[in-house]
């Protein structure tokens, strides 16, 4: 596994995320429950690949061994892959897709709200442009979360269902580790310290509303993302997205 | 064309004088270019003839996005894969409008859903043909789209305001895909390996034919289109658009370095047209019977995505439901 300083580790693992998660996003197409959803998925999506790019950019700018964000997006491993271990998990229904953009779109929005702050400009740029997004990403599956847990009998399982195959992958994205405190410390990255706390906040508030009970928090157990070690979808989830230039590696797309 | 052979349900046409006076007004008002809105009194087969062209021209849209959902999650780059989602979401745009303006018309847009789901509607048969390699993402922007938009070009005209206006917009999205789809066999055979040329020649050789029968039937054969012509919803003959197709077409192959399986093809100095070999019409017929290579798996996929998406829908209007209520 490859290891880079802390700032790039960092970097790499925002763009992975909204990368794998909109990759998750591109399964939906011309699977959608309706017309409009099938355009508002996509619109999240496209909206995720172009983070994901804007964060690779950086991440291949700051390794400065003459690779790129496509380098980067597609002939990296499994171990070397850094997003968050939420996002690779299968699509499964709507209530579970819905599920994961909603846990995902909170931690996003606190994260990028403060690393707006962050006396890396780059960092506070990528964060403030994507914000604006994410802003609108949030009220769209809070408001998905509501009607799917107070909805209908059938749908306020499948959202109970839901809650409890992902709930356990939220630890990994609201732990910060020993890195990625000294980059706040020094002021590299806003301080991300309440985000945790702020996530908490809201999905309570989101799952009261969605008459959801919110279960104790996560803990951890073995998988561990900043690690490389992953569940085991991610590699086919990759193989799929690599493999046009894992199949031709000296060809220009 | 995303429509092909739209029933118009009339037998001959009728001169101005067989007409009541209604009808008389109304085909005058056509014949003056005057566009005809929803309140418009209108015939009931031209109503029921456009509920049936704009419907079938949305659910192309919409089927349309599954051989290119076939390659997104497998897009080469980060910039083919942002191309092709924007292109996946302009379509699923232009069916939500597309089926818009057809509601203008009092028809309802799930009773037309279901129609091609239980294959009473039909949508157009191009897209009942596999994408098997990369190319076809480009080869389907700069042919299916380019036809497309050949149709489409005299569609903003067409007499019914709603229609037309929805098509305004369609067609310059519809030619900024052509283009990409254009650059991204353009850069394959400029800039590629010799693989990624073969899979750009692949791609051409299966959807040539394909793509020229989407303009539907020849005139001979199309007992539709005078009607149509009349009407002014059509502007223009199905061998006029798929002649007009061709010659432009053409010379971007020829930029490419490329060429179309058809041994007949060139150029005659005499009409100041491509001449072109026999459209095999038997393909044509089994596909749009049901009978295509990718037909079932289209038709199925649809009606997965409806069914397994009927609990969402049905939890969408319960909530709403309920907040109305509780507002009450």
């Amino acid at each position: 596994m490859q290891k880079y300083d802390d700032l790039t580790e960092f970097v790499l693992r925002m763009g992975d995320s909204a990368l794998i998660q909109a990759q998750r996003l591109c399964e939906w197409t011309g699977k959608a429950p309706a017309l409009e959803e099938e355009l508002a998925l996509m619109n999240v999506g496209l909206d995720l690949v172009g983070q994901a790019r804007n964060w690779l950019d950086y991440a291949a700018e700051l390794i400065g061994d003459g690779t790129d964000a496509d380098a980067l997006a597609y002939r990296r491993d499994e171990r070397n892959y850094r997003n968050v271990l939420m996002v690779e998990q299968p699509n499964g229904d709507f209530a579970v897709t819905m599920l994961k953009q909603f846990l995902y779109d909170v931690w996003q929005f606190h994260m990028l709200s403060k690393l707006r702050e962050s006396k890396d400009d780059r960092v506070a740029a990528i964060a403030t442009k994507s914000l604006k997004e994410v802003t609108y990403h949030l009220r769209r599956s809070s408001d998905w979360i509501k009607r799917l847990g107070d909805g209908t009998e059938e749908s306020h399982q499948r959202m109970v269902k839901a809650i409890d195959d992902v709930w356990r992958f939220t630890y990994d994205f609201l732990q910060l580790t020993e890195q990625e405190n000294a980059l706040i410390d020094s002021q590299v990255i806003g301080d991300v310290r309440d985000v945790a706390a702020q996530w908490q906040t809201k999905v309570n508030a989101v799952f009261v509303a969605s008459t959801l009970t919110v279960p104790k928090p996560a803990e951890p157990f073995y998988l561990n993302s900043r690690e490389g070690v992953h569940s085991e979808c991610l590699g086919a989830l990759l193989a799929e997205m690599q493999y046009l230039q894992r199949a031709h590696p000296n060809a220009s797309w | 064309m995303y429509a092909q052979l739209v029933e118009t349900g009339t037998k001959k046409l009728k001169t101005l004088d067989e007409m009541g006076p209604e009808e008389r007004a109304f085909q005058e008002r056509i014949d003056a270019e005057i566009k005809i809105e929803a309140k418009n009194w209108m015939p009931d087969s031209y109503r029921k003839t456009l509920i049936r062209q704009i419907s079938q021209h949305a659910h192309s849209e919409i089927v349309g996005m599954l051989p290119e959902g076939n390659w997104v999650t497998r897009a080469p780059t980060l910039k083919r894969k942002l191309q092709l989602m924007a292109k996946i979401q302009d379509e699923a745009g232009h069916g939500l409008y597309l089926y818009s303006a057809m509601e203008t018309l009092g028809a309802d847009r799930d009773e037309e859903i279901d129609k091609l789901h239980t294959g009473r509607a039909k949508y157009s048969s191009i897209f009942n043909y596999p994408t098997l390699n990369w190319a076809d993402m480009g080869a389907v922007g700069w042919l299916v789209d380019g036809a497309a938009i050949v149709n489409q070009v005299p569609l903003q005209r067409t007499s019914y305001g709603p229609y037309a206006r929805a098509m305004i917009r369609v067609c310059k999205e519809e030619s900024f895909h052509q283009r990409q789809g254009y650059e991204i066999l353009l850069h394959m055979m400029r800039h590629g390996t010799e693989a990624q040329q073969e899979m750009v020649q692949d791609a051409i050789n299966r959807l040539w034919w394909p793509a020229l029968m989407m303009f539907g039937p020849s005139d001979e054969h199309s007992p539709n289109s005078a009607q149509s012509m009349a009407w002014k919803i059509k502007r223009h003959t199905n061998d006029e658009l798929r002649q007009r197709f061709i010659d432009q077409t053409i010379p971007q192959l020829e930029v490419l370095g490329c060429t179309v399986p058809d041994p007949d093809l060139k150029w005659n100095e005499e009409t100041g047209h491509y001449d072109f070999g026999e459209i095999q019409w038997d393909e044509f017929n089994r596909v749009i019977q049901g009978h295509g290579p990718c037909n079932t798996e289209r038709l199925n996929a649809r009606r997965n995505a409806h069914e397994n998406g009927a609990w969402v829908r049905a939890a969408a209007v319960a909530h709403a439901e309920k907040k109305q209520k509780a507002v009450a």
